[in-house]
């Protein structure tokens, strides 16, 4: 069917669009990490700008609100050079009733050229990558529990940073990896990049039907499935998830799931803990080891400003 | 108004009959002779075979029409071969008034065309609070009682309904599915709905409400038609129940025995269907449950939906899939890949559904109403919203080419299509 061509890439295999890390070859992820690794000096500069997007238009198109991502989008494309237009969209036209692809068609009109898009639910980015024209691109900030590609590329970019060889690795995703977009992206990007044992941790009620099939092992322990790992990534539990049929309450929660010192301990000794952010202290995660020597959390916030400009600047390029 | 249909590779599935020969309509009746034939038709090359029952066809009247018209539907339906079909009361409002029933009759019966049957909604609204006056609908028309797409969440309301309707043996249409198991779900719960980011129905959705349905039938003795199954689980509980005597048949709609979850692909919204596509282990146990008789109808579940209802992330997209010109190729296809005569494969479109409407047609016996397909077996239809008569362009075969193209369809003895 004419959909089931992989619709991030052009016809010459590059990259168009960024809808999801799933279906990415291998050397788009590794090229994407290494012109992101080129642009970390560039945010430590003095002047933190390259002319790489002069005279384009970034709208930062978010249908569900954010406030991080969508400022370290903003961030990035600024120190390209870029123009960024800033639509918060669950305050303007839909409440009016206007239909999503008109939404886009309007803005397309406005000379657009990237479309960094953030919706409630999965796979409206590739509904607009399909109606926009050829020469802008759309890049995925979230779709409802689908894909960030951009987060998964940025832990995938501190995972490379300290732990180098991603062929040795054993990394561990823990808690709510039912609703999570980000646990999804970070695991087609490990199993791509050949890490040979990528586990998930959480009771059955958050891990989705057939959770294997992506290539995991399924633990409900969490000692034993911290057991020797590089990689430690915290999931956030959404509030509204904390009490009712899926968890009884995030006291609970912290019990069996959170990330504590002694539960860290099983781990290998110099394994690194990651979290997408924004962290809830004491649910999944606790404080000593948020702020410990383990913790990589606010340097995947400072990686993710080159990988978004990486990301923009190479599908801009093609 | 006498008609010879001549020439014709004749298969009548209800009798198994299958050859060259003549087939007469006197009077809107298939005749064993004509006579002086005011018109003969050279049915050389094709197949002549009862016009299709379809137990599942929105017209989308009342309420819907910006989706599909009467008019619009009703000449798909004879563009398909379909000469009667059944439509779910999910209109807007609801077919749950004997005015509103009578009223879509009239409408139906000023277009001259298909025969058209209204399934009446089984509670107020389909809201599952008040029974309706099945009485009274089924005085204006309704041949059953259905909730169509909306399940009745209440047990006890189901069991009153089922003990109601028994009573007066009026049938009762129903899907089965869990409301709360399948409450937010828009895909089959297993590997793709959970690479897709999708929130899942999964399949007990469908066996734990039938065998609440089956159980419910056992207490109350309702003849109970079950629709559109879509799942293994489902046909291994459909296959007990026939086999311990139970009054129940069922149907499949044409694109769960095609289809499966992995069809959706990049969030390809046309697969957004009621019930969900599930796994390809679901759609080969409908496929061969349909060919053993477990399943007894295949159904167009025709439903037209606006281009805007479908350019929508899948979850939002609506529903649903035009059909009716499809159920032929696409039954041809079923009974090609099951290794079925035309005569078996055509039964489920013309006699099987016959028997659970309890109605004369479905067959060329003498005496039966004049409806007749003549349709040629080989020829290809291209799927394209150029070349579909209904108002719904929505298909996930948009764009291929299928085998089975009707070339006439009579209704009451009157050609109504010709191609």
């Amino acid at each position: 069917m004419p959909l089931q061509r992989n619709p991030q890439l052009n016809e010459k295999g590059e990259l168009q669009h960024l809808l999801s890390i799933e279906g990415l070859p291998r050397e788009i992820l590794l090229q994407i990490l290494d012109t992101a690794e080129s642009f970390v000096g560039v945010t430590e500069r003095e002047v933190k700008k390259v002319p790489l997007l002069r005279g384009k238009s970034v709208f930062n198109l978010f249908f569900e609100p954010s406030t991080r991502t969508r400022t370290t989008f903003e961030i990035a494309a600024k120190r390209l050079s870029a123009d960024v237009i800033n639509l918060n969209i669950t305050v303007s036209s839909q409440t009016k009733g206007e239909s999503l692809l008109d939404t886009v068609a309007n803005l397309s009109a406005m000379q657009a050229d990237i479309f960094i898009v953030r919706h409630e639910s999965s796979g409206a980015p590739f509904l607009i990558a399909r109606h926009v024209k050829p020469h802008e691109h759309v890049i995925n900030a979230g779709d409802g529990r689908h894909a960030h590609p951009t987060q998964g590329l940025l832990d995938l970019f501190t995972i490379r940073h300290y732990k180098k060889d991603f062929t040795r690795l054993t990394v561990a995703i823990v808690g709510d990896i039912l609703h999570s977009r980000v646990a999804r992206s970070l695991i087609h990007g490990l199993t791509t990049l050949g890490v040979p044992e990528v586990r998930v941790i959480g009771p059955q009620t958050l891990l989705p039907a057939g959770v294997e099939a992506l290539g995991v092992r399924v633990f409900h322990d969490m000692r034993q499935g911290l057991k020797d790992c590089d990689v430690v990534v915290m999931l956030r539990l959404q509030n509204e998830r904390m009490r009712g049929a899926l968890l009884p309450s995030a006291q609970e929660f912290f019990k069996h799931y959170g990330l504590s010192a002694d539960k860290l301990a099983v781990a290998r000794r110099d394994a690194i803990v990651m979290h997408p952010g924004p962290m809830n202290r004491g649910v999944e995660i606790d404080s000593t080891v948020a702020d410990g020597p383990h913790s990589v959390i606010l340097p995947q916030v400072t990686f993710g400003i080159a990988v978004r400009m990486a990301v923009m600047s190479i599908v801009a390029g093609n | 108004m006498r008609l010879h249909i001549r020439n014709g590779r004749v298969i009548d599935p209800a009798s198994g009959k299958d050859g060259t020969g003549d087939v007469f309509v006197v009077d809107g009746k298939i005749s064993p002779e004509g006579g002086n034939a005011d018109r003969v038709i050279d049915a050389k090359g094709l197949v002549v075979a009862p016009g299709f029952i379809d137990l599942s066809a929105r017209l989308r009247e009342p309420g819907y029409e910006y989706k599909a018209t009467l008019e619009s539907e009703m000449e798909a339906a004879l563009a398909g071969g379909v000469t009667s079909l059944a439509c779910p009361p999910d209109t807007d409002p609801p077919l749950d008034e004997p005015g509103l029933v009578d009223m879509l009759r009239r409408r139906a019966k000023a277009l001259s065309r298909a025969r058209v049957y209204p399934v009446g909604a089984l509670t107020v609204k389909l809201e599952g609070q008040a029974l309706t006056e099945m009485g009274q609908l089924t005085d204006a028309g309704c041949v059953a009682f259905s909730q169509a797409n909306v399940p009745l969440a209440d047990t006890q309301m189901l069991w009153r309904a089922l003990q109601y309707a028994a009573t007066f043996g009026y049938p009762v249409w129903l899907r089965a599915e869990d409301a709360w198991l399948a409450k937010g779900g828009v895909a089959h719960d297993g590997e793709i709905a959970t690479r897709l980011g999708l929130p899942g129905i999964p399949s007990f959705a469908e066996t734990i409400a039938l065998a609440t349905l089956l159980e419910l039938v056992r207490a109350t003795g309702a003849r109970v038609h079950v629709c559109r199954l879509s799942s293994a689980g489902g046909v291994e509980l459909m296959r007990r129940a026939k086999q311990e005597g139970l009054p129940v048949t069922c149907d499949v709609g044409i694109h769960h025995v095609h289809l499966c979850d992995m069809d959706l692909g990049y969030f390809d919204s046309h697969c957004r269907l009621e019930p969900p596509l599930r796994s390809q282990r679901d759609r080969d146990a409908l496929s061969r449950g349909l060919a053993d008789g477990t399943l007894d109808c295949l159904c167009s579940d025709h439903t037209p939906v606006d281009e805007d209802g479908k350019h929508m992330p899948f979850a939002q997209a609506e529903p649903g899939a035009t059909g009716l010109e499809l159920l032929l190729p696409l039954a041809l296809k079923w009974g090609q890949a099951n290794k079925l005569g035309l005569a078996a494969t055509l039964a489920r479109i013309t006699s099987e559904p016959a028997r659970v409407l309890g109605v004369a047609s479905g067959k060329l016996a003498a005496g039966a109403p004049g409806d007749i397909v003549l349709f040629d077996p080989a020829a290809p239809v291209r799927i394209a919203p150029e070349t579909l008569k209904s108002q719904g362009k929505n298909t996930p075969f948009l764009g291929h080419e299928l085998a089975g193209r009707v070339r006439c369809t009579i209704v009451a003895g009157n050609v109504v299509y010709e191609q």
